[in-house]
């Protein structure tokens, strides 16, 4: 079998109003030798030409009545079944802050209830704060998933956050937390420099319950995180190269599998 | 006929809420001894253009459920 070439492969960037890391996104898969391409939602016809959708962080549509309500609410009214396809085909759709907000308001993560069954929240941080730092993240142990393949389990990345909801609040309580940790859906965890996954704020920025910064679906290939990964990738951002990995992963998943 | 119809969208029991926290110390800073605890609601007034106050109710939820509300966190009143 041929693999797909990676300027073969295109990443679809959507954006709406408010959304505003779509650029540091967009430079991150031209880094990675992807073909990206920044399409506003409206102008979104189709998910055909590509092989990728990441939605970028930012305040999308003002974080009016939740953050990310309205952006799903707007997917939903478009483009969800075909989006649900997409999904169901493996093709990989990620959400990085905000994006990671949109699709937990989709119910596409944890993504363990009913086609667009919303179970999980991302609620207010609980220092009723915007925290802007760098967070270091644990890759803990999980099923194989798109955006984290090339990073082995232990590795930590030091990647900045910059979010006001950010708990991940699942319904279900401690089982289900239990259930995302089992069925290997916990991708990123906030720890300190002693490796540890009940490290306090600030290390933990939102305080999300077992400190969870990212998670994915149970097939690998839905993925979310508050941490911005894009945000360090490149020399210009001064944040290092921390991200560029999760980027690799991503193209060599897509172009292995398709 | 037209009607003004208020949701009134609050944390589920158990849920923390930190800006009714921060509320609550800001307060008591200001001297307002006598303040224990603030809850934050938010409140949604949509006028709706309906044939009969039984589509009200139905609507109304279905708006809420779908969008005003995160089932996971929020507990919801509709009043009108």
């Amino acid at each position: 079998m041929i693999e797909m070439r990676p300027q073969d492969i295109h990443a679809c960037i959507v954006r709406i109003e408010g959304t505003n890391n779509e650029d540091e996104m967009y430079r991150a898969f031209k880094n990675v030798g992807a073909t990206p391409h920044l399409v506003h939602l409206n102008e979104l016809k189709t998910l055909d030409p590509y092989q990728c959708i990441m939605i970028p962080g930012g305040f999308s549509a003002g974080d009016y009545v939740r953050a990310g309500a309205i952006f799903a609410s707007r997917i939903r009214s478009r483009l969800f079944d075909e989006l649900l396809d997409f999904v169901d085909h493996g093709y990989p759709v990620g959400g990085i802050c905000n994006g990671f907000q949109v699709l937990v308001e989709l119910g596409l993560l944890p993504g363990d209830g009913e086609p667009g069954e919303v179970t999980a929240c991302l609620a207010e941080n609980d220092s009723a704060r915007f925290e802007c730092r760098h967070s270091l993240l644990l890759r803990t142990p999980s099923n194989p998933c798109a955006f984290t393949s090339r990073l082995p389990e232990g590795e930590r990345l030091m990647v900045p956050s910059a979010h006001a909801e950010g708990k991940l609040l699942l319904a279900g309580g401690i089982r289900a937390y239990k259930r995302i940790e089992e069925r290997g859906q916990v991708l990123f965890k906030y720890v300190n420099y002693a490796n540890e996954t009940e490290a306090p704020y600030p290390w933990n920025p939102n305080g999300s319950p077992h400190n969870i910064a990212g998670i994915c679906n149970e097939k690998g290939n839905v993925f979310g995180m508050m941490p911005h990964p894009e945000r360090a990738f490149d020399i210009e951002n001064e944040n290092g190269y921390a991200g560029r990995t999760l980027f690799e992963s991503l193209i060599r998943y897509i172009g292995e599998t398709f | 006929m037209e009607k003004e119809v208020t949701v009134t969208i609050g944390l589920k029991k158990g849920i923390s809420d930190p800006e009714g926290k921060n509320v609550t110390k800001a307060l008591s800073l200001l001297g307002f001894s006598s303040v224990k605890d603030v809850t934050v609601n938010k409140r949604y007034v949509i006028t709706l253009d309906v044939e009969s106050e039984e589509q009200i109710e139905q609507s109304v939820r279905e708006m809420t459920e779908k969008l005003l509300a995160n089932p996971v966190i929020h507990h919801y009143d509709i009043a009108w």
